[in-house]
């Protein structure tokens, strides 16, 4: 991958204008909401941190969503006693994300290919399980953990900062997070949340580190142990500590985004450490394109805007919308594709995952590029562009 | 000791279910060399292959008995399963003895399933790395769970054993004990029972048939047994369908132990892999071995004189000893030296 940093200056700041006017450029397709544009950021960001590891390194960490739990529990902690900044709450997040990650890579990384998968499974399964049993003064258990309005929260009341009656609400210095100001724009009524900024400026912010460390020797060592570890132990080198830090970097991004959630919604409950949720940052990042930098983002997109989409629907708006069949065809029909709307949106999920794995191992960003050397092909500039495909996963 | 003795049976059971699973996931590994992430959902096809043909016998005729009336003044509606109105008292025992005879549906229908999925699916993916294994698999495992979850609701379908299964033994006294300390139910006893046949009947057919040593030789060399002429990949792809009808039948038997729901699979699965990691990937014996013993470990470590200790230790206990393992001993117990250490 030779890339000029002209180009990577262009796309860090067109990914930084398509993500701040996102609000504006998602609302013709009914996406412009806060509450689905954070998950947009939240999940890229979770996206790019695992595909710092899996891209990169070929270690596919079956985990993850162990440091996004671990990142909403220090959040909400640090609201309780701290302040409701989300600064703090981030920073401490993010950190102790790392820390876990520290602890579990030093153990898991030993061992290589499948077994890191199961590995990084049974850790994860273990700290559900603990989240749930003997953690439950910590993690509050199944009914997750929540603001009180007696919480100390001793920074803010060193500064005098009173919240009354209420129950508080995260605000960086005063702005509320909650806080949402539409505005008309040709028609579509835009919603600019302050919660969807927070979350997009960190966005950007993680999207140029990890571009950073995808153009850097360290990301150069990182591919190299996905291409062939042997080679590199042969040549005397030892090949864990990079790994370890890669590890360490995406549980990071990981406990960040576990944190953000934690801003946006100050609530955090141990299904979010499930290992469902650790297979879903997987589809994300392979539905976008492993080892590329904007497939994760593309990915975590796609899933919660399909996500949204499907489990809107239902039964009768089906019915609705093939009222122009005769009823002997569209009854058929909406009773097979109700399967797979509503409740049964895992069903796609799970169909689309097998259909991206079988024929389109380089997600998106592989079929963007089939489809734009086909293009130059028919220029005759065959050749000059040849399509990226980024290696299999091992 | 009789609390002892009464956890080690409480063991067996569980131990059992993880023994089954473990078996044919490493049996897939060792001949295939697949990691199958949807054989929990095989497992969990089997519960429902018994849930199905107990909803099916349970099918009701409805008649009006005008002789009778009900406390409200109308006639009496009388509903008979067609199975007792067809078969009398045959019908009855069949309807009581559900489960057991769920096994007849449950080996046809797996044994289609594990060969359309070797066939369809997982044949295009020898080659390709582990991981896209074990990806396209777990997608697998999603959708063929979200099917049962449409077809049979997201509740626990409760199976009841046979009438006469259903008490509980009182061993203790069998064995010398005071009465009422070591009470197991019969239908766990059936289950062991049941499972150690199972493992017998799949190590049989490898040791003694000549079917059974073609695999073994393909296990241990597949391009020497091709180059010998001998289509080694029809019989791996019968192995697969194997390795299904033992998984369907471990949830088949276990429907009155836990009620099934679309989800059991993938919480024994995760267990299950951790068994095969700990027996050693590809070790038969090692899978069967690990399973009792995990099962076993995990009901000491639920024990309260345990729990009060360690709180929580019931919860982490098999990932602990697999972390262990893995660390100390990556081939397993029963690994091969060589295979799979990395």
């Amino acid at each position: 991958m030779t890339t000029s940093t002209k180009t990577d200056t262009l796309l860090l700041w067109v990914f930084a204008l398509a993500t701040l006017f996102g609000p504006i450029i998602l609302a013709p397709f009914g996406a412009g909401y806060p509450d689905l544009l954070q998950k947009f950021a939240i999940f890229g960001i979770f996206a790019i941190g695992f595909n710092l590891l899996f891209g990169l390194t070929g270690y596919l960490s079956f985990g993850h969503a162990a440091f996004l739990g671990v990142g909403s529990y220090t959040a909400v902690w640090s609201f309780k006693l701290l302040s409701m900044n989300p600064i703090p709450a981030i920073i401490l997040a993010t950190l102790l994300g790392g820390l876990f990650a520290l602890v579990i890579g030093f153990i898991t990384l030993r061992r290589a290919g499948i077994y890191f998968s199961i590995l990084t499974l049974a850790f994860a399964q273990m700290s559900y399980n603990l989240a749930y049993s003997v953690l439950t003064p910590i993690t509050n258990g199944e009914t997750g953990l929540q603001l009180d309005q007696a919480d100390p929260r001793l920074l803010d009341t060193a500064f005098g900062i009173e919240y009354g009656a209420a129950l508080p609400v995260s605000s960086l210095f005063g702005l509320d997070m909650n806080q949402t100001w539409t505005w008309d724009f040709m028609g579509w009524e835009i919603q600019l949340n302050a919660g969807f900024y927070v979350c997009a400026v960190v966005l950007i912010l993680c999207f140029w580190i990890a571009m950073r460390i995808f153009r850097s020797p360290f990301g150069m060592m990182l591919k190299a142990v996905k291409s062939n570890q042997n080679r590199m132990n042969y040549t005397g080198l030892n090949t864990r500590p990079y790994t370890l830090a890669a590890f360490v970097i995406s549980g990071c991004y990981a406990g960040l985004a576990g944190g953000l959630m934690a801003v946006t919604d100050p609530l955090a409950g141990a299904e979010r450490m499930q290992w469902t949720a650790s297979g879903e940052v997987v589809l994300m990042t392979i539905l976008g394109g492993t080892g590329t930098l904007l497939g994760p983002v593309l990915g975590a997109g796609a899933i919660k805007y399909m996500e949204q989409i499907f489990s809107a629907f239902n039964k009768p708006e089906l019915l609705d919308f093939f009222s122009f069949l005769p009823t002997a065809i569209a009854e058929p029909l909406v009773s097979v594709l109700a399967l797979f709307v509503g409740e049964g949106w895992h069903l796609t999920l799970g169909v689309m995952f097998m259909l991206i794995v079988i024929f389109l191992p380089g997600g998106l960003m592989e079929g963007f590029n089939r489809i734009l050397g086909l293009f130059n092909r028919r220029r005759g500039a065959a050749g000059k562009h040849p399509a990226k495909t980024p290696a299999a996963a091992e | 000791m009789d609390v002892i003795l009464l956890q080690l049976l409480n063991g067996l059971d569980k131990g059992g279910a993880y023994a089954l699973i473990a078996l044919g996931l490493t049996l897939i590994f060792g001949t295939l060399g697949v990691v199958n992430f949807a054989h929990g959902a095989l497992f969990m096809l089997g519960a429902f292959c018994a849930v199905s043909l107990s909803a099916f016998m349970g099918l009701e005729k409805v008649t009006i008995d005008e002789t009778q009336m009900t406390a409200w003044g109308t006639p009496l509606e009388v509903r008979t399963p067609y199975i007792v109105d067809w078969f009398g008292s045959a019908g009855e025992f069949m309807l009581d003895f559900s489960v057991p005879l769920s096994i007849l549906l449950a080996i046809p229908v797996m044994l289609l399933v594990g060969l359309i999925m070797e066939r369809g699916l997982i044949k295009h993916f020898y080659k390709r790395a582990h991981a896209d294994q074990i990806l396209v698999t777990f997608g697998l495992a999603i959708v063929l769970q979200e099917l049962v979850k449409a077809q049979f609701g997201a509740n626990p379908l409760p199976q009841p054993a046979p009438e006469t299964l259903s008490g509980a033994a009182d061993i203790g006294m069998a064995l010398g004990f005071d009465p009422h300390t070591v009470v197991y139910p019969y239908w766990r006893l059936v289950y062991f029972a049941f499972a150690a046949v199972v493992i017998a009947a799949v190590f049989a057919f490898l040791q003694f048939t000549t079917f059974g040593m073609v695999v073994r030789a393909g296990m241990a060399d597949r391009e020497t047994v091709g180059l010998l002429g001998i289509d080694i990949d029809r019989r791996f792809t019968i192995v697969f369908g194997i390795a299904a009808v033992v998984a369907g039948l471990a949830g088949v038997m276990y429907t009155p132990i836990l009620p099934p729901d679309y989800h059991m699979g993938m919480d024994f699965l995760v267990l299950s892999f951790v068994v095969v990691v700990v027996g050693g990937m590809g070790s038969l014996g090692g899978a069967v071995l690990a399973g009792f013993l995990l099962g076993i470990l995990q009901s000491f470590a639920s024990m309260n004189e345990i729990k009060s200790i360690l709180p929580g230790i019931d919860q982490i206990i098999i990932y602990l000893v697999a972390i262990v393992i893995l660390l100390l001993r990556p081939r397993g117990l029963l690994g091969r030296k060589g295979v799979m250490e990395t």
